[in-house]
């Protein structure tokens, strides 16, 4: 395979692993900001910044209120990380590596791609907005559906789950950061509830209040919570499972082509902080920090990748 | 009055029976809502092309019409052999272009027409590629005014299109209406990406040891044609290349894979000669291989279609076209010309400028239907400035009189009612084998009275059947 194909693979599903990401985001931060906060322009900056998106958002807008908040992640193609431009991203190397796909994968992006940007050419007001969420919501099953349903499990089955993983690792150690301080257990906290507002906001944006109660029997406190999200090998978008998912494609790839590499490597050792560990651990190291070297860590993972498939030069 | 290929003053043509039977039971609001299933599907499935010149880059359908033109099985073989026999006096024309020249010495084709020639390239001289095949690839533009009058109209030599278009055309008309296919038996197209592959496995270059790697290259996601090439390297089975997945390694042109460089055998390219190598053409080229040329005469990989194919095909050789075959083939051209007149030739050049308003212009070097001029459709003002250009600069101009081209109906609100047809059939050339797919891509104009089927200028599409031999 071309190492441009491999690289246009890995950013097609990253960028299809964002879209539905931020959309998430939107969904929970739209949700709570309606029903629950006393502080909605509160909960609007922290939906951008679990998006990563602050700097660019601040440099065109002067407060933070659901109708900018949405519009700039949404559909602003200023902003690259947009659900539009992450979709037009997504299709723009789907259209590259074509080749490499089933006519339902392609098909499938080049669907999602002309609905959403029909569907975002204006702004959605809104008592549109779930509706659209929806379409976001479904538009991405319906890839992954046909990824699942048709594709060879070969190296370009790889490339395609290292991009969605890559990403999901991201963007879950991202959503628990920002939120950390509210898990923090302190002296006062230990065994009390937790701010129902934020717990609920953090496990609707990886699309888990459902599973947690099932995981945790709904015991809502922040040992529970940061054990689920970061070390709970069954939970689709947590870490572990995460890293998990990026080792066996790596190891995949590396007993296909016959060769180790260092990006095999890195994912292992990222696996052993992980594996095995107590969450107690993490919080005495201090959660903060270790949330920081995990995002750090996923990024230079990415970033060897890229070099040791080859996918730029 | 124009021959309509579906039905004459004396009904509908026989090759149309069993159509006309079927669509005559056919109900209209049924076959709008094929029509828009049919956009619907080359949308989804991404079967657009980008026009240049437009500032916003959109993606476009080139609109598919859904009544098939059909030739009889008869009426095929003539233009296959015809095309066949075309096909091998353009690839004899070039390999003596760039080696001995013996047209030119006999004096058949003035030399100043070779010498002068921007698609002329001196690199290719005292040099043969593998099989002596220049034109692996010809797409011949066939023209009809009557039953048994069939003209060509260029040949297209160097990288010719819509190939994809033949392909889908079929796979779509097979989805819309399957009862058809069993109800008439069809001469099948879907073996052209195997064939293809097939013969530019057969062109591999010296170097090649074991089985031979093919690639397409394509000039990238922002062409025109990029569909075609993504489809065509899919259909087939190879990767689909740019410029900056290649380079030079041990004297080979070399993709990067994930798992390091691997040399290529055999190149499709479907970047223009211009900028195939920076090293040799344009310097500024981003989309070719530096030292590709280089490699190709050492014999480390096959270019296909050779560079400097051009020649071939220019409209000033064209005009040359009958006497090329008779000097190669030594037999009768089977397919007729249609009249020109080179106005790089004083006489012509008067002929013309008096009688415009009754011909059609095109540049020598044009395509796509860019820069040409129809007589008939163009206003005083339109023809006063097209003469102007024409005194400017006459040996960059060709003039045919306007046939009276053969419709086909299209389906649209108010029924059938006919429009104006090309035809470009596909041939593919390896060693010791000419093969030519059945039919090829209908282009039609849309608009009433319009002679003009090109994509970029509005034209669309239709499906080509060639009936089974009975």
């Amino acid at each position: 395979m071309l190492g441009k194909t491999a690289g246009g693979l890995f950013w097609m599903f990253r960028g299809l692993e964002r879209a539905e990401n931020t959309a998430r985001l939107i969904e929970a931060g739209f949700r709570i900001a309606l029903t629950r906060s006393s502080d909605p322009e509160g909960e609007w900056q922290s939906v951008i910044v679990t998006a990563a998106q602050q700097a660019g958002y601040d440099a065109k807008y002067d407060h933070y209120a659901s109708t900018p908040v949405v519009d700039y992640l949404l559909r602003d193609m200023d902003n690259p990380s947009s659900v539009r431009a992450t979709i037009k991203t997504a299709r723009d190397n789907a259209r590259l590596t074509r080749t490499a796909l089933t006519t339902e994968v392609w098909a499938a992006v080049n669907e999602a791609w002309l609905v959403l940007n029909d569907r975002l050419a204006h702004p959605v007001p809104e008592t549109e907005l779930p509706d659209v969420l929806d379409i976001i919501r479904r538009q991405s099953a319906l890839v992954r559906g046909a990824l699942y349903g048709t594709m060879l499990r070969n190296d370009i089955f790889d490339f395609c789950r290292l991009g969605t993983f890559v990403e999901r690792a991201d963007s879950t150690a991202r959503i628990i950061d920002v939120k950390y301080h509210t898990l923090l257990p302190s002296p006062s906290f230990v065994g009390s509830r937790m701010d129902n507002v934020q717990w609920e906001m953090v496990l609707r944006s990886v699309s888990a209040h459902r599973s947690f109660r099932w995981a945790e029997d709904g015991d809502y406190n922040a040992i529970n919570i940061a054990n689920f999200l970061i070390l709970d090998r069954r939970m689709p978008r947590s870490l572990s499972y995460c890293v998990h998912e990026i080792v066996s494609n790596l190891e995949y790839l590396a007993s296909q082509y016959d060769q180790d590499t260092p990006s095999l490597e890195m994912a292992r050792k990222m696996q052993a902080t992980l594996k095995d560990r107590d969450i107690q651990s993490i919080f005495d190291e201090g959660l903060h920090e270790f949330l920081l070297h995990a995002i750090r860590s996923t990024a230079e993972l990415g970033g060897q990748i890229e070099t040791d498939y080859r996918f730029n030069a | 009055m124009h021959f309509n290929e579906m039905s004459d003053e004396a009904g509908v043509r026989e090759v149309y029976a069993h159509y006309g039977t079927w669509f005559d039971a056919q109900d209209y609001d049924h076959l709008h809502r094929k029509s828009a299933e049919a956009e619907a599907f080359f949308r989804r499935t991404g079967i657009t092309f980008n026009v240049y010149g437009q500032a916003d880059a959109e993606e476009r359908l080139i609109p598919f019409d859904l009544v098939p033109r059909i030739l009889s099985a008869k009426e095929w073989n003539k233009l296959a052999r015809g095309v066949d026999q075309r096909v091998r006096a353009i690839n004899a024309f070039l390999h003596d272009i760039y080696n001995r020249q013996e047209i030119l010495r006999a004096g058949i084709i003035p030399k100043h027409l070779i010498a002068e020639n921007e698609a002329f390239i001196p690199q290719m001289m005292d040099f043969t590629p593998p099989g002596s095949i220049y034109t692996h690839i010809v797409g011949t533009d066939i023209v009809r005014t009557g039953p048994d009058d069939f003209f060509v109209l260029e040949d297209n030599a160097r990288t010719p299109s819509g190939v994809s278009y033949m392909l889908e055309n079929r796979e779509t008309m097979l989805q819309m209406f399957p009862e058809l296919f069993s109800r008439i038996k069809i001469q099948r197209v879907s073996d052209y990406p195997k064939n293809l592959r097939a013969s530019l496995e057969g062109c591999a270059p010296p170097a090649c040891t074991g089985k031979p790697c093919v690639a397409v290259l394509t000039p990238g996601i922002h062409n025109s044609a990029y569909y075609e090439h993504s489809f065509l390297a899919d259909q087939m089975g190879v990767e689909l290349v740019e410029g900056h997945d290649l380079r030079v390694i041990d004297g080979r042109i070399a993709m990067r894979t994930t798992r390091g460089y691997k040399a290529i055998d055999v190149l499709y390219r479907r970047v223009d000669d211009d900028f195939l190598d920076p090293l040799t053409f344009n310097p500024d080229s981003m989309l070719g291989v530096p030292g590709i040329m280089d490699i190709y005469r050492a014999g480390g990989i096959t270019i296909a279609n050779a560079p400097g194919t051009g020649v071939a095909d220019d409209k000033a050789i064209y005009s040359y076209m009958p006497e090329i075959v008779k000097f190669y083939t030594g037999e009768r051209p089977l397919l007729r010309n249609v009249e020109t007149f080179r106005c790089s030739e004083p006489d012509s050049l008067a002929y013309v400028l008096d009688n415009l308003a009754d011909l059609v212009v095109k540049e020598v070097h044009g395509s796509g239907g860019y820069g040409m001029l129809v007589g008939p459709a163009a206003s005083k003002q339109e023809l006063e400035d097209f003469a102007a250009k024409l005194r400017a600069k006459p040996h960059g101009y060709i003039a045919q009189p306007t046939l009276s081209l053969s419709t086909v109906p299209i389906f649209t609100d108010a029924g059938l009612a006919p429009r104006h047809v090309d035809l470009r059939p596909f041939a593919l050339v390896s060693p010791g084998d000419i093969s030519i797919a059945p039919g090829g891509l209908t282009r039609v104009a849309l608009t009433e009275g319009s002679l003009v089927v090109n994509s970029s200028q509005g034209g669309g599409t239709k499906d080509t059947w060639v009936l089974a031999e009975e």
